[in-house]
């Protein structure tokens, strides 16, 4: 069995970004003690149709009463889940949540004026394709404020979780939209060391697949570690 | 760094942020979508022994990290992981939240087994203010013999559960602190 990669920490934020304030006391202090890949981590979940129902991609109708829609402009966020060497990630698990257009999140400790919306969820969940291909269709999440600082607001956004296939894989990430004015400003987003890194995770404008009448589409490509080619590999 | 062989560049991790319930345990959110994925870690025909792990996270203010949420990764009970040489059913991966007033985790299991070092379970924790998934693991109490309890030292004690009762592990979570559990780059 091949191993992973070692991460390549020079793309990925710090455990303590002072300023995303909560990180002050939930970073670990001390480096992280660096293993090589056993069975522990070079395997993961293997999840299959069974474990979805067929409308879990849909978030314009999985929590919508019927013959309604949520509010706010229509939108699909569609791309490919890749390793680091390119190839596609077949079968993964890919989850998402989002505020509503308002910014306002379904959940029970969020209590932003903006009000929920009956027909919005908030969250969805998918395979990937044999070509490592996903699509969510949705709302486009709104701006909203958070406890950072006196007057700091998050980029619109939805958060991504994905498996690979194996543990050491595992990512969560937020998909930003081109052009938000907030992702320069956002203490979240400047986590993360490099511009390059930045733009790896904002959604770019596609108007080759924008529907058109109907929905605007934006491609966002995940990018999980990759393996080490081993020998047996090298005809494919 | 050099990166010989790569041909892109990993997505940079972001936070789960407060709101991971939405996407990752919806009931806990407040709303019922559909059916939660991970309940179940080891199915209903899994051998071994069951056993149940509960803790807390705390965070180097000494509260507990009421919104994280953990996955978990286990071989069966005869140190196979999935879906090689496993019982029907049996996937070893589930997911817990912590709860919003207390901070305690809890999950039901079977002992995992081991093809080499000694049984452990694989953790990973997210939460609002943790930029990137941590991963530690849990061994037992009367773990031996294991190569990675060995390199850690002096820090080996921070991955080892207590037996609370018959059955019964407590594993607490310590993110910073003369205690600080030891986290993997795996
Ligand atoms: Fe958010």
């Amino acid at each position: 069995m091949s191993g992973l990669y070692p991460r390549d920490w020079s793309v990925q934020p710090a455990a303590n970004t002072p300023d995303y304030r909560t990180t002050k006391f939930r970073s670990p202090t001390r480096p992280l003690v660096r293993l090589e890949n056993t069975p522990s981590d070079s395997t993961g979940p293997v999840f299959n149709h069974d474990d979805l129902g067929p409308d879990d991609w849909n978030l314009l109708t999985n929590f919508a009463r019927p013959g309604e829609s949520p509010i706010g402009p229509r939108i699909f966020v569609h791309g490919r889940v890749l390793d680091e060497n390119a190839r596609p990630v077949p079968n993964a698990l890919v989850e998402c949540w989002q505020a509503n257009a308002g910014g306002r999140y379904r959940h029970k400790v969020d209590t932003y004026l903006a009000p929920i919306d009956p027909n919005f969820g908030g969250c969805g969940r998918t395979l990937t394709d044999s070509e490592g291909r996903y699509r969510f269709h949705t709302v486009q999440p709104g701006a909203y404020p958070w406890p950072n600082g006196p007057n700091t607001w998050r980029p619109a956004h939805v958060h991504f979780s994905v498996f690979g296939e194996a543990f050491a894989q595992r990512l969560i990430t937020q998909c930003y939209f081109e052009g938000d004015p907030f992702i320069p400003l956002c203490a979240i987003v400047q986590t993360i060391p490099s511009a390059e890194a930045v733009d790896g995770v904002t959604a770019k404008l596609d108007m080759s697949e924008t529907v058109p009448h109907d929905m605007v589409a934006y491609r966002f490509d995940i990018i999980l570690r990759g393996r080490h080619r081993t020998w047996h590999e090298g005809g494919l | 760094m050099t990166r010989p062989n790569k041909e892109r560049v990993e997505s940079a991790s972001q936070t789960a942020g407060p709101y991971v319930h939405i996407g990752l345990a919806p009931t806990a959110a407040g709303f019922e979508i559909y059916e939660e994925a991970g309940r179940d870690i080891a199915g209903p025909n899994a051998e071994g022994e069951r056993i149940r792990v509960e803790g807390v996270v705390w965070d180097g203010a000494g509260e507990p990290v009421r919104d994280a949420l953990i996955e978990v990764w286990q071989p069966n009970a005869a140190g196979n992981y999935a879906p090689d040489g496993v019982e029907a059913g049996f996937r070893g991966w589930g997911r817990v939240i912590c709860d919003f007033d207390t901070g305690e985790w809890a999950f039901e299991t079977v002992r995992p087994g081991a093809k080499e070092g000694a049984p452990h379970l694989n953790l990973w924790i997210v939460a609002r203010g943790i930029n990137i998934g941590l991963h530690t693991r849990m061994y037992f109490p009367d773990a031996t013999e294991d190569p990675v309890l060995t390199q850690l030292g002096a820090r080996a004690h921070t991955l080892l559960a207590t037996e609370q009762t018959t059955g019964v592990y407590r594993f607490d979570i310590r993110l910073q602190g003369t205690q600080e559990t030891v986290f993997f780059d795996v």
